[in-house]
């Protein structure tokens, strides 16, 4: 498939005078050597944090929703927004596995396993939310089409909260399947070269007894495709669907059918932001420099470049449709966003997400992995003052003022989001020491054209 | 021959072969197929034995029934003999009396399987016509008091009836003889049979006299008339008779005298039709701003004393007399204006007061002869009897117990420790008194300083009668036998008075003697009073204005009342016409106010606080300030910024608490602001700072009643010179509406009536459509409104709406309550409504107008960041104008909430109604989020049997007030109104029964027959001649949002006031 030539105005992908024993070494290192302390404390901390996100959870489950801040003007408020917040973060995992393999893009290699994984764990977190947030989770059930006996009792396909819930687990399903498929011939070499005979059991079943055979091979290419394929409309469908929970209600400031590409574009702005935030760190963590480059690192921040300028765009936008819209309420609803009670958090969102984002066309500061961090955590804090913006402060002031009133979290609220985060990280560290976190035998087949290794012939 | 005859069943038989023999002896022929149904052949290997076999199943058994305890079984017992008249499901409904002491109300009584479950107005009550308000409706609830006690106390301990009676009497009796005072207490008395049963009383034991106390005193205006016409009287009057209505200082509308029938006299000369495009004209000159305030179509805001001066200034004007007067600045060309307006309207003219100073009283009386009330729309022939209390009297009392001259003294309905304003002193006092006796139905604040507590049932548990107003009988009935061990006042006096007859014998003994013989047409006693007590009040043959124009005679019964002993400020001559000397009383006592002024006043929940204790009134906003569970320092929200004090509401925004001081009153208490109430004015209300009257609302609030002072022989409900001082506390009110403007929205829509009668559909223009659009489906161009993305429901049986009229809801907040009896609401607490989580399925909104819209914005060039601000700001307290809008379930025909709900929960039915199935809810809340209106309400927690909300579904005694016809919602599941869909079922059950359709009318929602002002319609829209639809096709009517598209079965009439040229 890959054309054995490096275009010469193009860096190499691979640093390092890497041969493919090389490669198999660095990646499977984590995977066999042993956890250091810091990495314990890590886990411990996010182990913890995830604990405590459960104990809220129970804690809501068993007590009520009153538990959290929500009031009979405000349905919905961190609740949602986490939601949202997952699911597009998740986003970018999918792009880079599915768009740019489409688009060939051979520097998606390193980096799709881990934004894969990534992709995973926080649909999980993601659906948390929307189960959580039912007033009866025992009867969560009930949103599936299931034959019941309850009587004539159907689903309403008229609700996009009912949509949600077919898109949310077909890209669940998808995506599993997809990272794992692009797992199997991976988690072969690593059984191949486990000296203990329990892991090599477990890896060989991981690897669904892989041979490597030629025949394997093309199959295994072919599903990728296939999956490719299933897995890009699937990059705009969620959150479209996503954004029509929204965009077809009746309520100033949701309903607006400017939603669904921005909040496609703002879903990937904000993967690509959490991809980036992870993969410093484990560059660093699992000594990947010389796979996770910083032209990695910038390419990555050239999709934040544009995407942010879409959401910047949509923002902008927005603004302009309330006013020439000539509804009153609408125009309020705006107003009130910038100039009301929630003023902050429009201005959180403003600055990191329009502004912020915007310094990366200074070569510099976009391949600069320090500044690229702290923009990346801008991104993510600004991606979710957005979706708060767009519930919460839409929902305190709508038409009657006789209704309006404010939201104010409680500490389940906050435990709950920051136990989600626990949950992320505890699954993400788990992932990055057992798990080959980067597609070895993908990032093989470019080995001869795109690397420094001096001994590999070059047209 | 016959006996060697030989049946068989076979050939195999007859032939009875070897294989045949073998196999007759088993009992199958075949054998059974026993491993089907066993399956696994192996079985007979299975190790488990016998004693295996055992232990599984006596486990089984034992899971099954653990399993079986995870559900509580309620036992529900049926009749072993099955009562005559009651039917479980069925409701039953008795005519009753209430009457608290202030308020009387002749009520409907609904009662399920023997339990009242509903208060509401009897259609039949002459006086109240089946309105009733907001502690009526809640009264049920009162009967379901866990704080009630359960029998007669002695010296503060349980005792039983008999000790108690040993006790009274032989105490009674000694003090009798010694010659000892023995003073009755109570409210103002209405029942004959009660005066009746004290002059029994007093014959037995003739130091026996009484003192009349109301807790809310109105002998102003009764000595004023002895003054004006020499007879101390209070009259009735006549709303409905007058065209101009002005009101001093005075809710007549909410809280004062007989609100209910002055809501229902008001809202006629208010509403408006097509053919008949007049209304009356209200102006109101007060200080606080009131309900009746809040309704008026011109207010003049003026400082507590002030208002002596107004009138005096306007019974100048009227007349061209020269009383001796001040001038009120800048309000003097309002007076002279209102009395030119008044002088046009003589002989349809009224004005009342809400003063209790005589004087100020006198001068109004004066007003009114000058234009001609009298006759016309004051009725000086029929007499209120609701309010006699004699606050001289009860000071003097005081003074005799204190110096230890009475030796017994007997409670009746009044809480004297509580609402006097020198409760202490009468505390002290009443330890002097040997024997002293408290009806209570709770050992209150003054029971728990007497040495006995004899406690009256409950209404609902009693035969009473009243006589309210001079002609008018009623009688009450009980409506579920006692639940505990008390006794009713009437039979607790004969009982000392040496007679035995029980209530029911002796009304309708008293009756016979009194109230019959002024009846006509009644074959016989027992007809007469078979047909009184059904109805609730006295039947008569003949229609009941006759009655009005005849009244009966007097009730004969007299009772010994106190003499007072103290110099009496009254006149002793009839100084008609001359008004002098109380003018310059008035100018006197204005010339000593000084400083920030107080007005003490009334809420409509709250009452006189005895029944502070139902969470239901505590958690019903008030009409105005929409602050639940408290009382607060009301004060003028420009002064509060002047002062550094937070005007703002919310969750998280925390009231400042100031001292208030007027002599050696206190009260520590949170500001709230007030818009409309004048600078320098603050005011608190009564019914608040309770300290035993049960754990819903003891410690709430802080009691105003010593901020009331006696002076000129009555209680005086305003102080001045108060000192307001901050401290250093935070307080955190619970309000239901934190936003108190409509933003430049159109949401109630105005008119004036000039505008009106020029245009019908004024301040209510059409909606600008987009025209000429074409659409795929049908052919031609349409307007925006005809298009939709939906298809219309047909609705082709019955199609439900409503229809608010905003010019006569008065905002009282009557249906707010009627509501959350009839749908089971809960109360969620103070804590609750402070997170906006109150569960009211109605609600009243209330906006204050605001001095900034668009014209001002543009004209002055102001900002829309600006502009939106400033809209936030109440107009000032002379400009200001107050709208209310009645907001439910709009069900809307196409509503938001039913397409988003993923599980289908919310959905249409087949009669236009927006229904919702409690069972199907999963609690997304996307169709609240959704809802333009905000009516849907979250069951954020379990708010039945759960002890974090200990109100009336805590205990198994509030519980039985539940409707059972209603569901409790769990935990969880999102609730609204329903249109009262249990009322709707009901009524076609009806109709059915006698194979005909429901008749208009005869379906009222909880909230519409509870409306004073019959604001609310409720009917079939497909009756082409229901009141309902003639209301939609009024050009006043207008969909709230309607141009969010929901089109809405809820509809409702612009609010039209009736400005003059030069307020308009």
């Amino acid at each position: 498939m890959e054309h054995h030539s490096t275009a010469t105005v193009r860096q190499p992908l691979i640093l390092g005078e890497k041969t493919y024993h090389q490669i198999s070494e660095d990646i499977s290192r984590p995977i066999e050597g042993k956890a250091n302390n810091l990495f314990k404390v890590v886990f411990t901390i996010s182990a913890l944090l995830a604990l405590w996100g459960v104990g809220c959870f129970a804690y809501t489950i068993g007590t009520g929703i009153g538990v959290w801040g929500l009031n009979k003007t405000v349905g919905w408020a961190w609740d949602i927004t986490n939601f949202v917040w997952w699911v597009g973060i998740g986003h970018a995992g999918t792009l880079i596995s599915a768009i740019l393999l489409l688009f060939r893009q051979r520097w998606r290699m390193s980096i799709n396993r881990s934004a894969e994984a990534m992709t995973i764990f926080a649909v999980i977190c993601a659906a948390l939310f929307p189960v959580m947030h039912m007033g009866r989770v025992w009867c969560a059930y009930w949103v599936l089409p299931l034959p019941n006996q309850f009587g004539s009792l159907w689903v309403n396909f008229n609700s996009p909260l009912l949509w949600d819930v077919f898109a949310i687990s077909t890209y669940f399903t998808v995506s599993l399947v997809f990272w794992y498929t692009g797992l199997i011939p991976d988690f072969a070499t690593v059984r191949d070269r486990q000296m203990k005979p329990r892991m090599r059991k477990i890896y060989n079943i991981l690897s669904f007894g892989w041979s490597g055979s030629a025949k394997q091979w093309s199959r295994f290419e072919e599903v990728s495709l296939v999956l490719a394929g299933l897995s890009t409309p699937l990059v705009l469908s969620v959150h479209t669907i996503v954004s029509m929970d929204f965009a077809t209600s009746v309520i100033p400031g949701w309903h607006t059918t400017i939603f669904p590409p921005y909040f496609v574009a703002g879903a990937i702005f904000s993967g690509f932001a959490m991809v980036l935030t992870l993969l410093i760190i484990m560059r660093k963590v699992l000594h990947l420099e010389d796979y996770i480059t910083i032209q990695h690192i910038e390419l990555m921040n050239k999709i934040i470049i544009l995407t942010g300028s879409i959401v910047g765009v949509a923002y902008l936008t927005e603004l302009f449709t309330s006013w020439y819209s000539g509804v009153e309420y609408e125009q309020y609803a705006f107003l009130n966003r910038a100039t009301g009670p929630y003023w902050w958090s429009y201005w959180s969102m403003m600055t990191c997400n329009v502004i912020t984002p915007q310094l990366f066309w200074f070569k510099k500061i976009r391949t600069s992995l320090i500044a690229t961090f702290i923009i990346s955590i801008f991104v993510n804090i600004g991606m979710w003052f957005e979706r708060f913006v767009i519930i919460v402060t839409s929902l305190h002031r709508d038409y009657l003022p006789s209704s309006w009133t404010m939201f104010h979290p409680t500490f389940v609220d906050l435990g709950i989001f920051i136990g989600t985060i626990g949950i992320f990280f505890t699954c993400f560290l788990l992932f990055s020491r057992t798990f080959p976190v980067i597609a070895l035998s993908e990032l093989k087949t470019i080995m001869k054209s795109t690397s420094e290794n001096p001994k590999q012939p070059h047209h | 021959m016959s006996n060697s005859k030989k049946y068989w069943k076979g050939i195999e038989e007859l032939q009875a072969t070897p294989e045949f023999v073998k196999l007759q002896q088993n009992e199958f022929a075949e054998d059974l197929p026993v491993d089907q149904f066993l399956g696994d052949e192996r079985i007979v290997d299975s190790s488990t034995n016998r004693r295996d076999f055992l232990k599984f199943l006596g486990f089984s058994v034992t899971a099954a029934s653990l399993a079986a305890c995870e559900t509580p079984v309620r036992k529900a017992i049926p009749y072993l003999n099955k009562p005559e008249e009651i039917t479980p499901g069925v409701a039953n409904y008795y005519a009753s009396t209430y009457w608290d002491g202030n308020d009387y109300a002749g009520v409907l009584v609904k009662t399920r399987e023997g339990r009242p479950i509903k208060v509401d107005g009897n259609e039949l009550c002459s006086i109240t016509k089946g309105g009733s308000h907001a502690r009526v409706q809640a009264s049920v609830l009162s009967l379901y008091d866990s704080a009630r006690i359960k029998g007669a106390m002695l010296n503060n301990k349980d005792s039983d009836w008999k000790a108690v009676d040993a006790e009274v009497t032989s105490k009674l009796a000694s003090i009798a003889a010694a010659g000892g005072a023995i003073r009755i207490l109570t409210s103002s008395l209405i029942s004959p049979s009660m005066k009746s049963a004290i002059a029994e009383f007093t014959t037995k034991y003739p130091t026996t006299q009484v003192v009349t106390y109301d807790s809310i005193s109105y002998k102003g205006i009764a000595d004023s008339n002895l003054a004006s016409f020499g007879k101390s009287f209070i009259p009735t009057y006549n709303f409905d008779k007058a065209d101009f209505i002005v009101g001093i200082g005075c809710d007549f509308l909410a809280n004062w005298l007989s609100p209910v029938e002055h809501a229902r006299q008001y809202a006629e000369t208010r509403k408006l039709n097509k053919d008949e495009k007049k209304m009356s004209r209200h102006v109101q000159i007060e200080s606080l701003l009131t309900v009746t305030g809040s309704n008026a179509d011109k207010r003049i805001a003026l400082k507590p004393s002030q208002l002596g001066l107004a009138v005096v200034n306007l019974y100048n004007k009227l007349t061209g007399s020269s009383l001796p007067s001040k001038s009120l600045d800048a309000k003097d060309a309002a007076i002279a204006e209102l009395a030119k307006e008044l002088n046009a309207s003589k002989g349809k003219a009224l004005v009342v007061c809400g003063s209790n100073d005589a004087n100020i009283q006198q001068v109004v009386n004066a007003i009114n002869t000058h234009l001609g009330s009298y006759g016309s729309t004051i009725n000086k022939d029929v007499e209120d009897y609701t309010r006699q209390g004699n606050d001289a009297a009860v000071n003097a009392l005081v003074a005799e117990m204190a110096s230890g001259k009475v030796g017994a003294i007997l409670i009746n309905n009044v809480n004297p420790v509580y609402s006097l304003p020198n409760g202490a002193a009468f505390k002290d006092a009443l330890s002097k008194v040997s024997l002293s006796v408290s009806f209570a139905d709770r050992v209150d604040e003054t029971a728990a300083a007497c040495k006995i507590v004899a406690p009256d049932h409950h209404y609902l548990e009693s035969w009473t009668d009243a006589n309210p107003r001079k002609g008018h009988y009623a009688l009450g009935q009980p409506t579920i036998n006692p639940l505990f061990s008390t006794r009713q006042v009437l039979e607790s006096i004969l009982t000392w008075a040496g007679n035995t007859t029980n209530a029911h014998d002796y009304i309708s003994k008293v009756w016979e003697t009194t109230v019959y013989p002024s009846s006509t047409g009644f074959l016989s006693f027992n007809d007469f009073w078979f047909r009184s007590l059904h109805d609730g009040v006295m039947a008569s043959a003949a229609p009941a204005a006759v009655i009005a124009e005849n009244p009966t005679p007097e009730a004969p019964v007299s009772i010994k009342i106190m003499p007072i002993t103290i110099a009496s400020p009254e006149p002793t001559t009839t100084v008609y016409g001359d008004v002098s000397n109380a003018a310059s009383a008035i100018v006197a006592k204005a010339g000593k106010a000084s400083g920030i002024e107080l007005v003490v006043y009334q809420k409509t929940g709250a009452g006189t606080g005895n029944q502070a204790n139902n969470p239901w009134l505590q958690e019903l906003p008030d009409p105005i300030t929409k602050v639940t569970w408290d009382n607060y320092v009301l004060m003028n929200p420009e002064e509060m910024k002047e002062k550094g004090f937070n005007t703002l509401m919310g969750q998280e925004q925390m009231a400042d608490v100031v001292e208030v001081k007027s002599g050696s009153a206190t009260a520590s208490l949170p500001v709230v602001a007030q818009p409309g109430l004048p600078k320098g004015v603050i005011a608190i209300a009564l019914g608040y700072g309770r300290t035993a009257v049960g754990k819903t609302a003891n410690g709430i609030g802080a009691n105003a009643s010593p901020f009331v002072s006696f002076d000129d022989g009555t209680f005086n409900y305003i102080a001045s010179g108060v000192s307001v001082s901050e401290s250093k506390d935070k307080y955190q009110i619970a309000a239901t509406q934190t936003h108190h403007t409509m933003m430049g929205r159109e949401i109630v829509k105005e008119a004036t009536l000039a505008e009106y009668k020029k245009d019908s559909k004024a301040g209510n223009e059409d909606l600008l459509y987009a025209t000429n659009l074409t659409t795929t489906k049908q052919e031609g161009k349409a307007t925006a409104k005809e298009l939709d993305l939906w298809a219309a429901y047909e609705n082709k049986n019955h199609f439900w709406n409503m229809a608010i009229d905003l010019n006569a809801c008065i905002g009282c907040g009557s249906c707010v309550i009627s509501c959350t009896a009839e749908n089971n609401v809960p109360v969620v607490g103070k804590d609750e409504v402070r997170r906006s989580r109150e569960m009211h399925w109605m609600r009243i909104d209330r906006y204050y107008s605001s001095d900034m819209n668009e014209e001002v914005a543009e004209k002055d060039g102001v900002g829309a960041i600006d502009k939106f601000l400033k809209m936030e700001v109440p107009s000032s307290a002379d400009t200001i104008e107050v709208v209310f809008q009645p907001i439910m379930c709009q069900h809307c025909n196409h509503a938001p909430c039913e397409t988003v709900c993923p599980v289908l929960a919310t959905t249409h039915s087949l009669e236009g109604l927006n229904q919702m199935t409690y069972n199907r809810c999963i609690g997304t809340r996307y169709c609240a989020n959704n809802c333009p209106y905000k009516v849907r309400r979250f069951n954020w927690f379990r708010y039945n049997e759960n002890v974090e909300f200990d109100f009336n579904m805590y205990d198994d005694l509030g519980k039985m007030v539940l409707n059972p016809d209603v569901t409790v919602r769990s935990r969880g599941v999102m609730e609204k109104c329903s249109m009262c869909i249990q009322r709707i079922q009901a009524g076609k059950l009806d109709a059915k029964k006698n194979s005909s359709r429901p008749k208009d009318g005869s379906i009222k929602t909880a909230c519409q027959q509870a409306c004073p002002t019959n604001a609310i319609t409720f009917g079939d829209f497909n009756d082409q001649q229901s009141e309902v639809r003639k209301a939609w096709n009024n050009e006043r009517k207008y969909q709230l949002l309607e141009e969010v598209g929901t089109q809405p079965s809820v509809f409702y009439l612009t609010k039209i006031r009736n400005k003059s040229a030069n307020e308009a």
